[in-house]
């Protein structure tokens, strides 16, 4: 595997960054205050944005990939750069949440303020295990 | 009738009888089917779309619901056993006789979250986990790592005291009972419990973890005590609306059930509380 040892800077001025928590929603966005988005969010540093070229580094020893999906369709929602994010090359199902906080399959409780702290969270939770396609399906036990 | 019983009243017979039932439900699949269920749920629950299992008005009967086909299913195997509800409470420290050796077992080992004791520990060769998330095969929680709190009941009567059931948008943002006893406003009440269990619970995965069940019987209720308490709220929304399960509307997956339908949960079990 091509190991990445620090951030590939794609868009690194931070003006140009592509905040995906403001631009990802066009519905219902503006439904909760940012404030009370996110209480179990890492409270290090300031807020991550998504460069428009996306994320690709590695986060204790693992390569976490977030790209944008422009023109995405979710539950017949238009939603412009919906994110989608890998460990390892691995999908890491993400879900946005109407006040713009994230969860994913990993900590599926708790928000996130945006997708590269619940990638984090994600990796930190798996130990160094690999994720797996997670689609149940049916829905009748 | 089923009597709910709170999980530390249970005597070291029926803790067995429970549990035992659990690993029969495992052995045969039908468990897994329900975790997959209630993951396909979990999975396709949208702010943005449908929603009926979460984030919801219907989160509470739904999950009444699901609960009562899988003490069904436990009641097929032994008809004595009923679900037990964990009161997190009273019974709040990984010290808890729920994780005993005897009963769920505990966490043993910080390195990988693995449960090392009781009879859903991996090396019992009884509770291989085959619908997760990742390639663990073994059951997994944290029971408050990393400084996770279980809510309080000062928080949980604070809760209790909101009259109005739900509101617009009816999603995870709405004010209202049902988003604050679901967690995901105010103290965080039912997530918060899913994150201090930590591991399986914490995923979407969670019924994987046997707790889920008694987390879920104790969710249960605090609906009905809070239908207790403010006995002129109703369910709402009361007419039909855009993505979400009306008083009058279909639950998925049964479709032939609606909230009305389950409103009194006293048709179907009472809680040890109420005899």
């Amino acid at each position: 595997m091509n190991m990445i040892t620090r951030r590939r800077a794609f868009g690194i001025a931070v003006g140009a960054a592509a905040a995906v928590g403001l631009t990802a929603c066009d519905k219902g966005g503006s439904a909760a205050s940012s404030a009370s988005a996110s209480p179990n969010a890492e409270a290090s540093g300031p807020a991550l944005s998504i460069p428009t070229g996306g994320i690709d580094e590695v986060y204790e020893g693992r390569r976490i990939q977030i790209t944008l999906d422009p023109g995405a369709h979710h539950d017949g929602q238009h939603m412009p750069g919906m994110p989608n994010i890998k460990i390892d090359g691995k999908e890491l199902h993400l879900m946005r949440n109407a006040d713009n906080s994230w969860v994913t399959v990993v900590n599926h409780y708790e928000t996130f303020a945006d997708p590269i702290s619940a990638a984090k969270a994600a990796v930190r939770d798996l130990q160094g295990a690999n994720l797996l396609p997670f689609a149940p399906t049916g829905g009748t036990p | 009738m089923t009597v709910r019983k709170s999980q530390s009243k249970l005597t070291a017979e029926e803790k067995r009888a429970f549990t035992n039932a659990l690993l029969e439900l495992k052995r045969t699949g039908v468990y897994d089917r329900y975790v997959n269920a209630h993951n396909a749920f979990l999975m396709s629950d949208s702010d943005f779309g449908d929603r009926v299992g979460h984030r919801a008005p219907s989160f509470l009967p739904w999950h009444r619901r699901f609960l009562l086909d899988f003490e069904a299913a436990l009641q097929k195997v032994d008809p004595k056993v009923s679900l037990p509800y964990w009161d997190w409470t009273v019974d709040r420290t990984p010290s808890s006789s729920l994780w005993a050796a005897d009963f769920l077992g505990g966490t043993n080992r910080a390195r990988d979250g693995q449960v090392l004791d009781g009879p859903f520990a991996y090396a019992g060769g009884k509770w291989a986990i085959t619908v997760g998330v990742d390639a663990r095969t073994y059951l997994r929680r944290t029971l408050g790592a990393g400084g996770a709190q279980l809510p309080t009941k000062d928080e949980v009567n604070s809760v209790l005291a909101m009259p109005v059931y739900d509101s617009a948008p009816w999603n995870s943002t709405s004010g209202g009972f049902r988003n604050h006893l679901e967690g995901w406003r105010g103290p965080g009440l039912h997530n918060k419990v899913h994150v201090w269990v930590g591991g399986h619970m914490a995923s979407a995965a969670s019924p994987n973890d046997p707790v889920f069940w008694m987390h879920h019987a104790f969710i249960d209720m605090l609906w009905s005590e809070w239908q207790r308490r403010n006995p002129k709220s109703a369910y709402l929304p009361a007419a039909p609306t855009a993505n979400v399960v009306d008083f009058h509307g279909k639950l998925r997956p049964w479709n032939d059930v609606t909230p009305a339908d389950l409103m009194d949960h006293r048709k179907f079990y009472t809680f040890d509380t109420e005899r």
